[in-house]
This record gives structure tokens, sequence and C-alpha cells, in this order.
């Protein structure tokens, strides 16, 4: 199966005086994963629903491999798509329903059934194809989605927080079977969620998206490292923004004249750990929670702000000791201190 | 079932359930006295002579009267041509109002239900001021030339299926818009996206989510029309005679209580027919339903 790539170009979308995208532009390559990510209201969903063709952008050009499709109708595109409801055909078998894209496309009966039951076995879903939708459980639903979403071999796939209705260990399984089908098939896949977890752990790149725009784009490990906004720093897990003045180097030097970002986790009570470069902020501990896998240490340094500092359990040798009110010296390597452009405080 | 074992908790269950029989007990009595009792006073009346002595006369002679057939057939005529437009008009309305928005839907909605507000005898003239031969329909079509001669377009079969149809529309379609309202949107766009054209959709997702819909609306204009009396009455002009007018004219003109009620038993058995014949359908459908999926 070939796929293709997307380019998403300036692409604007308003409702009323709401802007729902405010001129995105993106590029996504043949075969890759990209997440778009972002708090409800960002405007992923609204993204994948022009790509889809249920939402006209009012200006801008998406294209799918060299062909304009920005005012082709949704049934003319062939896109796979999951729904967030699984939106499975509650009047139909599941067979029906991965068979359903194959009878609109006239492929003959025989040849429409094997591929459906083929593609049911490789979402492991084989010797369910005669149940009811009804009968079927949250999980096999997604399943009974995804199957009827490739079983036409698009050459985009779309989904749609397809996730979102699992519980947490089933999400879980789910994250990865989906990775791995889309390794399989080799099929460009555009995946919307709200959890940065499962998008850091599912994708080969993630937009991060918020008010409209994309904030940013970029592998997993750079959007979780060095943050390019202060929105995407402190979307993407416990991040301190520090102002400019409250760290200083570890042998007393210079205060950093930046914003700095550090991660909860990345601080350290044991100044070795952080190694010969590290930075230090000092603050009055205001309080502490032991959670189990590590210590939630919260600090005020001078200037009002509270930081937090996430020491691991097996680390953490003094924080019962600690006691609040007292006054704490923690360290990160300068590595983890990252500064956020344009954020001055 | 721990609960069921406890005593006091499964008297306390009894006692809810009786309580709610007796809520159910004044609607019981007003059925039982408005509805029961008059069709077993029917049907006791079918078997007496004018003279009170019992007899099979009055079947015998209802059903070898041919008047009777001519009426049964053109009582079975008028509900299923009702049916048919309801199905052919109200099917595609439904699916607009279903598909535009909301706000935009109540309104046409208020529309659709504005005449059923309207007493049904100023709805029948009104129609008879529209369809006369000197009416506005028959004016515009002589007076632009379209037609030379004035249609017959009431006092006869098609003025009384116009009323008709008019009277039910708005029954048939709240049932059918309720089910297509229903309808999932995703399930269009997941349809849609998968290569389906609009007459796909309509074929292979709405119809068949909305079956039970457009049953209900069915048997509601079909049970309604079986016992219409005032329209054909006003628009058929003396031409059509279905079996409420032949009731109707048996005890006006003839004072014949037994062959009436003899009349009004065919009716009843026709609408039980027809409803069992839904129901059979509607499980049917319900059935065959899955599994079924040829775009």
């Amino acid at each position: 199966m070939k796929s293709l790539p997307i380019i998403i170009d300036s692409v604007r979308k308003t409702y009323g005086s709401y802007v729902a995208l405010d001129d995105v532009s993106l590029d996504i390559r043949a075969g890759e994963f990209l997440t778009l990510l972002g708090p409800s209201g960002s405007g992923k969903t609204t993204l994948l629903m022009a790509l889809a063709g249920f939402v006209r952008p009012d200006s801008g050009k998406l294209l799918l491999g060299d062909r304009d499709i920005t005012r082709l109708a949704p049934n003319k595109r062939d896109i796979g798509i999951v729904f967030q409801n699984y939106a499975l055909f509650p009047h139909m078998s599941v067979l029906a329903n991965v068979e359903y894209p194959l009878a609109l496309r006239k492929t003959p009966k025989a040849e429409a059934r094997q591929r459906a039951l083929d593609t049911l076995a490789r979402v492991k879903l084989e010797g369910l194809s005669e149940r009811n939708i009804a009968a079927l459980s949250g999980g096999q639903r997604q399943r009974v989605a995804l199957a009827r979403a490739i079983v036409f071999e698009p050459r985009v796939m779309l989904m749609d927080e397809p996730l979102s209705a699992l519980d947490r260990n089933l999400r879980e399984t789910m994250q990865y079977e989906i990775r791995r089908l889309h390794d399989d098939l080799g099929i460009t896949t555009i995946y919307v969620t709200h959890d940065q977890r499962e998008a850091l752990t599912m994708s080969d790149r993630v937009a991060v998206m918020n008010s409209g725009r994309i904030q940013q784009i970029d592998t997993p490990q750079r959007i979780y490292d060095r943050p390019s906004t202060r929105f995407v720093a402190q979307f993407m897990g416990e991040a301190n923004i520090l102002a400019p003045g409250l760290v200083r180097t570890i042998d007393g030097g210079d205060a950093s004249h930046e914003t700095l970002m550090i991660r909860a986790e990345n601080f350290h009570l044991d100044a070795r750990l952080a190694g010969p470069d590290a930075v230090a902020l000092e603050g009055m501990l205001r309080a502490k929670a032991f959670r189990g896998e590590n210590w939630l240490l919260t600090l005020a340094p001078h200037g009002g702000q509270e930081v937090l500092v996430c020491i691991p359990s097996a680390l953490a040798g003094g924080c019962a000791e600690l006691a609040t009110g007292q006054r704490v010296t923690v360290y990160a390597s300068a590595a983890k201190a990252h500064a956020i452009p344009g954020a001055m405080a | 079932m721990t609960i069921a074992a406890d005593p006091a908790l499964a008297a306390g269950a009894r006692s809810e359930r009786r309580f709610f029989l007796a809520l159910s007990l004044p609607a019981l009595v007003i059925v039982g006295l408005a509805a029961i009792l008059p069709i077993l006073w029917i049907i006791r009346q079918s078997f007496l002579t004018t003279g009170g002595e019992y007899t099979v006369g009055n079947y015998e002679k209802v059903l070898s009267s041919g008047l009777t057939w001519s009426a049964l057939i053109t009582t079975v005529e008028l509900s299923l041509g009702t049916l048919a437009f309801c199905i052919l008009l109200g099917t595609p309305l439904a699916l607009a109002l279903a598909s535009v928005r909301p706000r935009v839907a109540n309104l046409l909605m208020a529309f659709v239900m504005l005449p059923l507000w309207t007493s049904i005898l100023v709805r029948t003239y009104g129609w008879l001021v529209l369809l006369r031969r000197d009416g506005l329909i028959n004016a515009a079509l002589t007076g632009s030339g379209l037609t030379a001669e004035p249609l017959p377009l009431v006092y006869n079969f098609t003025g009384t299926l116009i009323g008709m149809v008019h009277y039910m529309l708005p029954l048939f379609l709240l049932p059918v818009y309720a089910a297509m309202r229903d309808i999932d949107a995703n399930l269009v766009r997941a349809s849609a996206s998968m290569g389906a054209t609009l007459g796909q959709v309509i074929r292979t997702v709405i119809l068949p989510l909305s079956a039970g819909g457009i049953f209900s609306g069915s048997m509601i204009v079909f049970i309604y029309t079986i016992g219409f009396f005032i329209t054909p009455a006003v628009l058929g002009g003396g031409k059509v005679n279905p079996l409420s007018i032949r009731i109707e004219r048996t005890l006006s003109t003839f004072q014949d209580w037994g062959s009436a009620s003899v009349l009004g038993i065919l009716l009843l058995v026709l609408m039980a027919l027809v409803g069992a014949m839904f129901l059979v359908a509607r499980r049917l459908v319900a059935r065959n339903k899955v599994g079924a999926a040829h775009a």
C-alpha cells in the first residue's frame, strides 16, 4: 500500500468571531504517525474534520500527495477515519460493518468477505464476525472501527481521540496495537488526542495546538525537553517556569538572564547527581508529600513563585527528615534547564 | 439474591407493586368503561334482531351485500393511498427537517404542526374552498391557460385522498422525524468517509435506522384512516363510501343497529388484522437487519 504525504497550507476557519484554525500550516510525511495534541477547543478536531472534508476551510489549501483536496467531497477523499464514539452501524453485524466500504466500492462479494475476515483477524477479532455491535465491549468496538477504517486500504488514516472512552489498562494495550498496525501498514496517520502521555508514546512527531494555532511540532522527546513556548512546557507535564534571576550556577555564579523551564523530575537534592555544570535553586520548603515512587516537594524561593520538585524515592535519602519551613537547595543539570525563547516573565 | 431473601424488603417490594397497580386503576376503569364495554355491547347487538332475538341474520345480510365489500375495498384503498403519499411526502420531509440546524427545524416543525391545532372540520372545508370547480386552484389553472376545463379535484376519491393525506402527514412525520433526528451524525459522516454518496448514505444508514419510526408512523396512519369519516363525507361528495360512511348510513337511513354493529365489527377486525401484520413485519425486519448490509 502506498501512503501519501499531506500538506496543510495556511488553513483558516472561523465561526463568527471565533477563530477555530488560525492559519495552520503543517507538512506530514508519507507513512508518518503524527499526533495533534491540545486541550479541548484548541482546534485539533476542527483540523481533522477539515482533512476529512466535513469542515470547509475559509482559506488555505489541503494537499493529499500532489492532489488538492480542499474542496473535494468527503466521499471522494479515500481517507479512513476512526471516530471518537466509533460510529459503528448498529443495524449491521461486525462483518457487515467491515464489508461496508468494500460494498460501496463494488468489490465482488466473495473477495469483500475474505478481505473483511482477514482484516478482522489482523485486529484480533476472528470469531466475532457475526456478532451484533451492541454485544461488543468497548475495546472490541474500537477494533471493529479500526478494521473498518483500514479494510479499504485508504492512503491516510485519521483518528479522533479513539481511545478516550476506554479504561486505562485497555488504553495502553490499544496504544501499542494501533502503533503496531501503523507500522505494519505504513499508512500516514493523523491522531488527535488531549492526553500528552498518549501523544508521546505513540507518535513520530507531535504537533501541540492551542487556540487554533500550532505551538510547536517536533519529536516527542524534543517537545518534552525543549518546549518552544510556555504553553507547551506547561501542557507537557510538571514544568516549572522560572523567572530570570531565580537560578544560579553551582559555584555561586551569576543568575540566569533568561526564563528557564526545569521539569519537577529533573531536580536533585544531591549536587553530585546533577553533574559538574549544575544549576542551583534555593527556597523555603512549603510542603512535602510522599507519592510512592517519589516525593513531591514544594519550594518557595524569594519572589513568591512556587516550584515543584520531584525526587525519586530511591534517591530521596534525606526527604523524610526535611521539615517544612526549612531552607532547601535543589540542583539540576544545566542541560535540563531549558531557556524558553521569547518568554520573558 | 440476598435482597429478596430479606422478608421485610420482600414485603416492601410487594406493597410497592400494589401501590403502582393502584395508580393505574383509574386508567384501567376508564378504558374498561369507555372501550371494552361498548365493544362487548356492539358484539351483542350484532347478534340481535330489531325485536331483540338472537340471530346470525345480520351477518348473513351484511356479508352477502356487495355494498359492504365495495366499502371495504374503498376503506383499504383510501388507507393505503394515504399511507403511500405520507411515506412519499413525509419521509423526505423528515429527512430535510432532521438535517437542518435545530433552530430552523423547530420553526419548520411549527408550520407542520399548525394544521394539527385546527379543527378537522375547518381544515376539510378549507380544502373544499381550494379544490372546488370554481375554487382557487381551478381558477388559477384555467385562468393561466394551463387547463381548458376545471379539473375534478373534489367530491371524488382524489379530493378525499388530498384531505386525508393533509390530515395524516404531521402524525406520520413526528415518529419518522424523531427516529431520524436520533441518528448519530457521525454515522452519516463515517458512511460518507468510506465513499458513500448521499443516496447510498440514505439507503444504507438513514432509512434502515429510521425504519422503526417509519413503521410506527405507517401504523398510526393506517389505523387512523381506516375509521375516517368527516373527510370522505365532506370531500367525497357521496361518491366515496368507506365502511365508516356505510355504518352512518345504515343507522341514519335504516335505523338498523344490528347491521351497523356487524359493520363496526368488520372495521375492528380489519384494524386488528392490520395491527397484527405491522407487528409481525416489524419483528421480521428486526430479525433480518443484522447481517444484511449490502449497499
